[in-house]
């Protein structure tokens, strides 16, 4: 196909897509936009879909379309209905709403008023870019993602898709689209947070007949999901920012690598590359230039360490995914030992805007040293789950709270997580961090890939280092000694103080311990492993040693060190937990207080859960 | 630019070649930097985290054996900080490791003991769970203790890249990660060759020889059994590492008077049995060349080679020479031959082989090894296994008088000692294949073209107008090149020697174990060899067939080489071995 | 459920799967994750069978499926539950989900029932953190559990065939 067919399509398309993101938009069509994410999906949003063009064909309605797009962003209120152009927000949708909305809404053209979404201060809100949690964030990366159907090509072309590319092949020299990504200043997205710009540059400098680009989609940071919604939600935008490294580095042999746990954006993965070599983008001298590339997948199988980047190499390879040591990089020695270029699903996700709209445009969002915007996956206990895109600099309170929604069930802020199991506690002192690259790390946290977790004031600290420490124990590879035997000397150090068994000696051990395996590490899991550790220490010392001390759990995470006891204040005797207790703990004549024997009671908490009067805890 | 690189290691400024390792550079600079899963262009993999070593400039710590030098370095190897970090990685290491050092085969000859010894450990801080696996003893060859493996990885690379075996891998990961076969598998089950290259690499005692001691005193304090033993080639010029003498000593005389004090009936010398091989092998060259057979020939006196072609090249068995290895061909003489001249009941007889090598003591189990209808050689035990008799029986090896082998077996030929090194086996046989075939006397007797490092030789020789071309090759992973030109026909030699080991027999799996630093500044290999040339050129003998003890016995006994008897005594059979014996398929 | 068998059709199955690909090395685990897909395990067999078509050693593949936590040497339980352990389900109490499994089905995570019908294991994050904390059977995904919710589901799941 020529590059001139592919601007028809653009235009054609564009005009008949303008709907999507124009209110006012010159149309008698409708489209109702179904999330088809992994978490939507979970939740039957297939069946939406099929729910909606069945009832449409029987009612014989055709000026209404539905679509399946990528992930809208706000994951805690799905499966979500969008219908365009008027931008309406359908939260919580099941399968059985599906013949209301029709009626009500397309039918009748009024509001389904039971499925609008409620936001934090209770205000019903009609549109998605009203809602609290929009009006914060700034969407590059995410882009396309819940507006275009991301199997569907052309739906790509018509948002400007492959005119990056077209701008590259047609008037820009290798150098010159380095210079653009280095000038725009962004960052490798992955968390090490190295100059995108720079690498791109010593992969092209390095001496090889062939070279290869690489994008690292192995997500593997545990309750992380940007990299899969990007792939989900806009495939071809990867592609063609991998193309365009490919032209810059000269390459044009491309891999992804793709976690097989994400079995929706590796079908849709394939569906795009397949339709980039049917619309004849991929492949050889394309658009009549003398630049060809084809892209492959290949599946990761279940190891966390082939995140990093010579592991995946190494697995990649059809090998165990144990790290190499660097120097050599892959810049100059990479996949099969030739110069190769390895960046991960974010950071290609903007290079197409940064071509098209220029360095100086992106490098005018972020701050000093952190420029652009960054994409986070916003879980655990906060109002709002979900993926959101802030400019960096953006603090982590307006994060949790303005976008977040702050803290359910009246509980208090404890700590935010940023980068995983290799990442640190942020306490609430620290709520007004911008975050950029240099400000994490100075708190004793990192950028990470995204994950970003919020804890409120019932979670233990040493529960939390030995749930992080468990994970790297889990997925150590297993070369390095320190990795190796320390992070599990590390985890039985922990899980003693949680026993309540710990000592003060233990913990000094345990600091020692932490930062050798630190020093001493091959790659970056084993050198980041001990950060859980060493933060939670740093900012939560004393539930260490409340734990040592006292034997005493401040959270009541800890089951060994909890003690359940009833309130004879507040007890009634009226026996419920007496029936309730699997192990018969618990004694007490009908309505006088009961007692819990502690020396049988396995602290399974029923009797809590089932008290009426609230008398046990 | 200059291949020249100056650099600062400890504040001494010291230049070194471009691409050196830091790790080679410090020892210019008189800093032995510790090293534990590093074995020099074998397993550089930087696992271990004991040469780490700190260099100005640069974020965290550097790994010595693997970062090469640059112009200005400067690198400090014993701050704080290093100290420290390896400590507590020996202390890792430790916590995870079976710790019966006493009563562990290893016992002063451990690395990761002197490494604790060096750095004053006199504790383990972080104790926790300790691997357990169980040991396998099933091979007759190797025995495997994972409990006390480090996950160096020397013996992974060994098999892998050396041998080109790949018997064991890393399995599992994290805290979990064990070297195992496929699916825990005993090694006597699977692709392994039972080389022993494996146990020469470990610097622990994960990897072991199956001891055969026990039967061998048993035997030696049993009045009834008439014990003999044969020394191979190898085991006199590496014996002495044992006791603390240099590396490459030949020590033929101490060994045989050792073997004497021990109660053995009769000390005899394998090489004799080398110069059988020689006859036959050489009749059965001299046959398949002028009798249109298949050729290339291939020797077939490395029991690890044999597994190898039995496992791998199943299709191509015709290729191996008929021939025993040298040990049993003089087992079987010892049970025919030297029974009947001495009246003896061979049945009474026991012989033991002492050999460089492990596999042999697969060898001697095989089927067709019985010529006498008695088992040709009864125990075989390794070099090591042999010091550690001596040392038991508390015999002062240094200062034993020498002495001289028995007869009427005892007298070889310069030929027979060379069989010990690659390249051995087919210049001795190309000595007597030469006369033989031109009925000439040979003026020169070294063939250059085949000694050496190489692992893989080649050379050409005039043979009565004829050219043959020879092969040899060393080490299984060269040995696969020369499978696949055979099984592919496009290998144009008429004759190859094939050995297990890299280096040949001198480097066998049966023999002294050195450190890994040991391994990196001495060419052991090298020095063992020259000690066996050095017998060659001093033997009065150097050829086979001009051996007299051996004329006698193919004029009074045997017959002709090749004849009815010396098939039925000195040749056997070869058969495919399934390279898996896998259970649930 | 057990598809170990030697029996034609199957491994003319394997068949099929290792010719899509060339004898490259590379291909290793795109064929175990296969393999893995077809037969809910890799068989012994299969492993034997790749050791030959890819020319690599049977050490190094049961290296490569030890490695990945996504292979597995034993058939799973006809119903497999899986308990996402990611950080945004942890935080809300996953493994009380996970002990409520264990206690319901009498195993540990990585066994099988005895009868075969269930197996359990605990995962790393599936990707649905909107819906945490949740567990998956078989595809099917169950968001915001709660203990009474999974015991509820394996009893649901005990009564089918």
């Amino acid at each position: 196909m020529t590059l001139e067919k592919i601007k028809e399509i653009r235009k054609e398309k564009r005009k008949e897509l303008d709907l999507r993101i124009n209110l006012n938009a010159d149309t008698k069509e409708k489209h109702i936009l179904v999330c088809r994410g992994t978490g939507c999906t979970s939740s039957k949003s297939p069946k939406i879909i099929e729910n909606f063009r069945k009832i449409l064909k029987e009612k014989k309605i055709d000026n209404v379309r539905v679509i399946q797009t990528g992930c809208f962003g706000l994951c805690a209120k799905g499966p979500i209905v969008i219908i365009r152009p008027e931008d309406t927000f359908y939260a919580m949708v099941t399968p059985e709403d599906c013949e209301e909305i029709i009626n009500t809404h397309i039918i009748e053209g009024k509001k389904v008023e039971r499925l609008l979404c409620k936001d934090v201060d209770d205000k019903l809100v009609e549109r998605l870019d009203e809602l609290n949690f929009y009006k914060k964030q700034k969407r590059i990366a995410l882009k396309n993602c819940g507006i275009i159907d991301p199997e569907n090509i052309e739906e790509y072309i018509a948002f400007d898709g492959y005119k990056a590319l077209e701008k590259v092949l047609t008037s820009m020299s290798q150098d010159d689209v380095i210079k653009e990504v280095t000038d725009s200043g962004l960052r490798g997205r992955g968390g090490a947070g190295f100059p995108t710009g720079k690498k791109w540059m010593f992969t092209k400098m390095a001496e090889g007949d062939q070279k290869y680009v690489v994008c690292n989609a192995d997500e593997g940071d545990p309750g992380a999901f940007m990299d899969r919604s990007i792939l989900e939600g806009d495939p071809h935008c990867v592609i063609e920012a991998m193309m365009i490294a490919g032209y810059a580095i000269g390459a044009n042999k491309g891999y992804i690598y793709v976690r097989a746990e994400y079995p929706i954006a590796v079908q849709r993965f394939q569906k795009a590359i397949d339709q980039a070599r049917e619309y004849e983008i991929l492949g050889n001298n394309i658009w009549g230039t003398d630049f060809s590339f084809d892209l492959e997948i290949r599946l990761g199988a279940g190891a966390f360490v082939c995140g990093e980047e010579t592991a995946l190499l190494e697995s990649i390879e059809g090998r165990r995914g144990q790290p190499r040591l660097k120097p050599p990089f892959p810049a100059n020695a990479g996949l099969w030992q030739k110069p190769t270029l390895i960046n991960n699903v974010e950071t290609y996700a903007n290079i197409t805007k940064i071509i098209l709209n220029g360095a100086e445009w992106y490098s005018s969002i972020g701050t000093e040293t952190s420029k652009g915007t960054k994409v986070f996956a916003l879980g655990g206990n906060v109002v709002n789950i979900g993926l959101v895109e802030v400019p960096m600099g953006t603090t982590l309170r307006e994060i949790v709270f303005d976008i977040g929604g702050g803290i359910p069930n009246g509980h208090n802020f404890k700590v935010a997580q940023t980068g995983g199991p290799s990442g640190g506690c942020i306490p609430a002192e620290h709520l007004d961090t911008p975050i950029d690259y240099e400000s994490l790390s100075a708190i004793g946290s990192m950028m990470g890939s995204g994950g970003l977790i919020v804890m409120d004031d019932t979670k233990c600290m040493v529960n939390l280092a030995k749930f992080y420490l468990g994970f790297t124990v889990d997925e150590s590879c297993g070369k390095c000694t320190p990795c190796r035997i320390g992070t599990k000397r590390m985890l039985e150090i922990i899980e003693k103080i949680t026993r309540g068994a710990g000592t003060e000696e233990d913990l000094e051990n345990l600091e020692k311990l932490a930062i050798n395996v630190k020093n001493a590490s091959v790659c970056g899991l084993g050198q980041t492993a001990p950060n859980p550790v060493l933060s939670t220490l740093k900012y939560f010392r004393d539930e260490y040693e409340a734990h040592i001390k006292d034997k005493r759990c401040p959270a009541g995470e800890c089951k060994a060190l909890t003690k359940i006891t009833i309130d004879p204040e507040k007890c009634k005797g009226c026996g419920l937990c007496k029936k309730q207790c699997p192990v018969n703990a618990i004694v007490g004549e009908p309505r006088k207080a009961h007692k819990i024997n502690s020396a049988i009671c396995i602290k399974c908490r029923a009797c809590v859960n089932n008290c009426p009067f609230k008398a046990i805890s | 630019m200059s291949d020249m690189i100056n650099l600062t290691i400890d504040g001494k400024q010291i230049e070194v070649k471009k691409g050196t390792t830091i790790l080679e550079a410090a020892k210019k600079a008189s800093i032995d930097i510790p090293t534990l899963c590093f074995l020099k262009e074998i397993n550089e993999i930087g696992a271990c985290r004991m040469c780490l070593v700190e260099v100005e400039g640069r974020r965290g710590f550097v790994t010595s054996c693997i970062e090469k030098v640059q112009e200005g370095m400067v690198v400090k190897t014993n701050t704080k900080e290093l100290t420290e970090a390896r400590k507590i990685v020996l202390d890792l290491i430790l916590s995870n490791h079976q710790r019966d050092c006493l009563t562990c085969v290893r016992n002063k000859n451990c690395e990761l003991q002197k490494l604790a010894e060096e750095f004053g450990v006199t504790g383990v801080l972080y104790n926790g769970k300790i691997q357990s696996h169980e040991k396998d003893e099933k091979s007759v060859s190797i025995v495997r203790n994972f409990n006390k493996c480090v996950l160096c990885g020397r013996c992974v690379a060994t098999c892998k890249k050396v041998q080109g075996i790949g018997a064991i891998d890393f399995v599992n990961r994290g805290f979990e990660s064990c070297v195992s076969t496929v699916e825990g598998k005993s090694l006597a089950d699977v692709n392994c060759v039972l080389c022993g290259q494996c146990i020469e690499a470990c610097p622990v005692g994960a990897l072991t020889e199956k001891d055969s001691t026990e039967v061998v005193w048993e035997k030696l304090r049993d009045n009834d059994t008439y014990v003999v033993v044969q020394t191979a080639p190898a085991v006199r010029v590496a014996l002495g590492e044992e006791f603390g003498m240099e590396i490459g000593t030949n020590v033929t005389g101490k060994m045989i008077a050792s073997l004497k004090r021990l109660g053995f009936d009769r000390v005899f010398d394998t090489n004799t049995g080398a110069d059988f091989t020689i006859m036959e092998e050489g009749t059965e060259f001299i046959d398949r060349l002028n009798n249109g057979g298949v050729l290339p020939m291939i020797t077939s006196c490395s029991p690890g080679w044999i597994n190898y072609c039995e496992k791998n090249y199943p299709d191509q068995l015709e290729h191996l020479s008929s021939c025993k290895s040298p040990h049993t061909m003089f087992g079987a003489l010892i049970k025919s031959y030297f029974a009947e001249i001495n009246n003896l009941d061979p049945s009474k007889i026991f012989v033991v082989s002492v050999m460089p090598c492990v596999a042999k003591k697969y060898e001697i189990t095989r089927d067709d090894m019985s010529g006498t209808g008695y088992q040709d050689v009864d125990a075989v035990i390794t070099t090591r296994e042999l010091a550690r008799m001596i040392k038991q029986a508390r015999i002062d090896f240094k200062s034993l008088e020498e002495e001289t082998f028995d007869d009427p077996m005892g007298e070889a030929t310069g030929a027979g000692a060379i069989f010990g090194t690659t390249g051995g086996v087919m210049e001795a046989a190309l000595r007597t294949v030469a006369e033989v075939v031109t009925g000439d006397k040979l003026e020169n007797l070294d063939f250059d073209d085949v000694r050496g490092k190489e692992g893989i030789k080649k050379a050409r020789i005039e043979l009565a107008g004829k050219e043959i071309k020879v092969a040899v090759a060393s080490g299984l992973a060269n040995a696969k090149k020369i499978m696949d030109e055979v099984r592919a026909g496009t290998a144009d030699y008429q004759f190859v020697e094939i050995m297990a080991c890299p280096g040949g027999c001198i480097m066998g799996g049966g023999q002294p174990i050195h450190s890994s630093k040991e391994r990196a500044e001495i060419d052991i290999r090298k020095k063992r060899a020259d000690a066996l040339y050095s017998v060659d050129e001093r033997s009065v003998i150097r050829k086979s067939h001009e051996n007299p003890i051996l004329k006698k016995i193919y004029k009074d006994f045997l017959g002709n080489p090749g004849g009815h008897r010396a098939h039925e005594l000195l040749h056997t059979t070869f058969n495919k071995q399934d390279k898996y014996k896998l259970i649930n398929l | 459920m057990n598809k170990s068998c030697n029996c034609g059709e199957k491994t003319s199955e394997l068949d099929g799967i290792l010719s899509k690909y060339e004898k490259d090395k590379s291909n290793l685990i795109q064929i175990l994750n296969e393999v893995q897909e077809y037969y809910g395990y890799v068989p012994t067999k299969a492993q034997e069978e790749i050791s030959k078509y890819l020319n690599i050693e049977m050490a190094e593949i049961y290296g490569v499926i030890t490695f990945y936590s996504r292979f597995t040497l034993k058939p799973k339980g006809k119903y497999n539950i899986a308990v996402c352990l990611g950080t945004a389900c942890f935080v809300k109490g996953s493994e009380k989900l996970l002990d409520t499994a264990k206690e319901a089905l009498k195993i540990k995570e990585g066994e099988t029932t005895p009868d075969g019908k269930f197996s359990l294991e605990a995962t790393r994050c599936i990707g649905a953190c909107g819906l945490a904390p949740v567990f998956t059977v078989n595809n099917e995904v169950y968001g915001k559990a709660t203990p009474e919710l999974m015991k509820k589901v394996i009893e649901e799941y005990k009564n089918k065939e």
